[in-house]
């Protein structure tokens, strides 16, 4: 990637999000047993590990579906409380599951646009008018300032592609201006070129000072996208670790609970 | 539904026929770069669902006409055709109920039951009670509003699929109807103001003032919404807009010329055309018609936009059950009379089976309110060439049948062709 930008500094600034000792059981099953991670704005922040190691159980915190037993989030040097997704998308967190939440019988500006749609006069309450044009250049805006390329915007989206449809996603969670998006592997099911081109999106969220928070299974994508992986490992976390003075071994290490402190942040 | 395999999608051949503006839509383009700013000028089918359908089901109409008109050379006369009007009247008022269900992914078998039952309270009002024919009227349809909005309530509150409830409904809103009827076994209808409902016509001159009426609006329409577009730097070609308002004040100048060759425009065809526009209307352009086909399309996802979820099902419920009411007033006013076969036979499957006929997916989030209308007509013409030619019952049934399940052949071959899905 010629497009890194992030630098040093960013890390050292306040972090957007500080989470610290965050813990949440199941029953008597311990998901999280006092996690710290810290991301920052224009920072794509990786989250790996092995399965129930307890990535999804944090992504879920952040994105305020699942409350925390303990432990502090601050957000942008606030104490908050994630009580529910509402809470969590009123402070600009926007998640984007492995199901993209997409309507496939809707074209792109309409699910872009999905529950907030632009409208006025002449009826009122649900009969407003939908305003199309206004909400067509918006979306086109949007879609430009990412590079997201889609053949038409009054495409429906079932007949979109893997990656343009995570896009359209994407797009959508940007456009209503979040801080903090929550990618839960997003290039789980893509073929080569569109990872490619999903990860390149990645990267134009982050430059646009969002912070990125990616789950990925897939180590070389994590290591073409993101600034800064952590590691968690049963629950607790295993190193966070600078992409560029690491290497994927100590990562691999890391996760299965081998030592890895070289490069550690 | 993501276990449907939609590898057909990435033909260029799945591109849906909007066939006027002559550009290749690049759907699906496996590297789904470049081609954006061209794919933007396609204006086309504004924030909805391009669809290929109504080709397809005008095609199967001006075949049916053909044949019968072979067969019989009354069958496109004025008059037949004014009968004709007559006759789809009540199916598609059902249909167009049936469309909102389905586009909503549910469904209302009440509705034939809902007819009977509150045309069936028209009569016993008018009748018996001496009601006046307004009150009467009301009461009727707030009736089936009523039957429909509780019906939605448990649907939804309770989380019944409607298929059930419904079922439910059927059977209780017959054993209403029953009931009302009484052991008269059938109630004469008499008040001039309801015999006009399906017996009366425009008068010729007032027709074509409505018809001028409607260009001026249509096109005055088009000119607002193409400087809507231009003020946002987007494309809005003239032949669009040109074809939106001409299209149809055409296709009404010439029903209306031909119907006043005989007894003019029946006041039933306006009160069709007026709730098609409307419904039309609201499905296409208002906020509530983008949330129905996205709880028709993706339920979940709709629920995580912050869309009410069950207040649009409720809603739909509730618009069917006060649609089916409508089609009992029309109904008792076109036979002069309620009894306890009205809304029965097959009036309830036909209604489903015009609305897909003419294209609405019974798998939610693909419908459109002129389907109601195209079905409608599709399954008239055959019942009416029929008649024309003294068939039986026997006949008219199977060949509606036979017709149905074409219909839903074409309908899903098209939508693997797209690779879409519902």
């Amino acid at each position: 990637m010629t497009t890194m930008t992030s630098t040093p500094e960013i890390t050292a600034a306040t972090p957007l999000v500080r989470l610290r000792g965050i813990r949440k059981s199941y029953g008597p099953v311990l998901a999280l047993r006092g996690v710290d991670l810290d991301i920052a704005a224009g920072e794509v922040h990786a989250l790996v590990g092995d399965n129930g190691a307890g990535k999804s159980t944090l992504v879920k915190v952040l994105s305020g579906s699942v409350h925390a037993d303990g432990g502090q989030i601050e957000f942008d040097g606030r104490p908050v409380r994630l009580q529910s997704p509402a809470a969590a998308a009123g402070l600009g967190i926007a998640t984007v599951y492995q199901d993209l939440a997409l309507c496939e019988n809707l074209d792109v500006v309409a699910n872009l646009f999905l529950g907030r749609e632009f409208s006025d006069r002449p009826l009122a309450g649900p009969l407003r008018r939908l305003r199309e044009p206004q909400m067509r250049r918006r979306a086109q805006q949007t879609l430009d300032t990412l590079s997201i390329r889609i053949p038409s915007l009054t495409t429906p989206v079932g007949s979109l592609s893997g990656g343009q449809r995570q896009a359209v996603a994407v797009g959508r969670a940007v456009l209503w201006g979040s801080r903090l998006l929550l990618l839960d592997e997003p290039t789980a099911a893509l073929g080569v070129e569109q990872t490619a081109q999903v990860l390149r999106l990645i990267r134009n969220v982050a430059e646009r000072g969002l912070a990125v928070l990616v789950i990925s299974h897939s180590l070389p994508d994590v290591f073409k996208v993101a600034d800064r992986i952590s590691v968690l490992r049963l629950g607790a976390n295993a190193g966070t670790f600078d992409r560029r003075a690491t290497s994927a071994q100590t990562v691999v290490a890391a996760i299965t609970g081998g030592l890895g402190v070289e490069g550690m942040v | 539904m993501n276990g449907i395999p939609r590898s057909t999608a990435d033909l260029p051949s799945a591109a849906p026929g909007d066939g006027p503006s002559g550009q290749p839509q690049a759907v699906g383009q496996p590297g789904g770069a470049g081609g954006h700013t061209r794919g933007l000028n396609r204006w086309i089918s504004r924030g909805r669902p391009a669809d290929l359908g109504p080709v397809a089901v005008l095609a199967s109409i001006a075949a049916i006409w053909t044949f019968f008109q072979a067969q019989d050379g009354a069958f496109l006369s004025s008059r037949n055709l004014s009968d004709l009007v007559l006759q789809l009247a009540v199916t598609c008022i059902l249909a167009l109920g049936v469309v909102l269900v389905l586009t909503a992914g549910e469904i209302d078998l009440s509705l034939g039951s809902v007819t009977g039952m509150c045309g069936v309270l028209l009569g016993v009002l008018l009748t018996e009670h001496g009601w006046p024919a307004w009150a009467a009227i009301i009461a009727a349809l707030v009736l089936g509003l009523a039957a429909g909005l509780v019906q939605g309530l448990v649907t939804v509150l309770v989380g019944v699929p409607s298929f059930l409830v419904t079922l439910g409904g059927f059977l209780t809103f017959f054993g209403v109807q029953l009931a009302l009827v009484g052991s008269a076994g059938q109630i004469s209808v008499s008040d001039p103001s309801v015999i006009a409902i399906a017996n009366d016509y425009v008068g010729k001159t007032q027709s074509w003032i409505a018809v001028t009426v409607i260009a001026v609006f249509l096109a005055a329409l088009q000119v607002a919404r193409r400087r809507a577009w231009r003020r946002e730097g987007l494309p809005a070609p003239a032949w669009r807009s040109v074809t939106a308002a001409a299209l149809p004040v055409a296709g009404l100048a010439v029903v209306v010329g031909y119907l006043n060759q005989y007894l003019g425009v029946p006041y039933l065809l306006v009160i069709l055309l007026a709730l098609i526009a409307g419904l039309g209307w609201v499905t296409q352009r208002s906020v509530y018609g983008r949330h129905l086909y996205a709880v028709g399309g993706n339920a979940e996802a709709a629920r995580r936009a912050g869309i009410r979820v069950g207040a649009i099902r409720v809603s739909v419920l509730a618009a069917s059950g006060l649609l089916a009411a409508l089609a009992g007033v029309v109904s008792a006013s076109r036979l002069y009379a309620v009894d306890s076969n009205l809304g029965g036979g097959t009036l309830l499957l036909e209604a489903i089976a015009a609305a897909v006929i003419g294209g609405t997916s019974l798998f939610g989030g693909r419908g459109r309110i002129y389907h109601a209308l195209l079905g409608a007509v599709v399954i008239e013409s055959v019942e009416n060439g029929l008649d024309l030619l003294g068939q039986s019952d026997a006949t008219k049934n199977i060949a509606t049948g036979i017709i149905l399940v074409l219909a839903v052949c074409i309908d899903a071959v098209n939508r693997r062709r797209q690779g879409r899905i519902g």
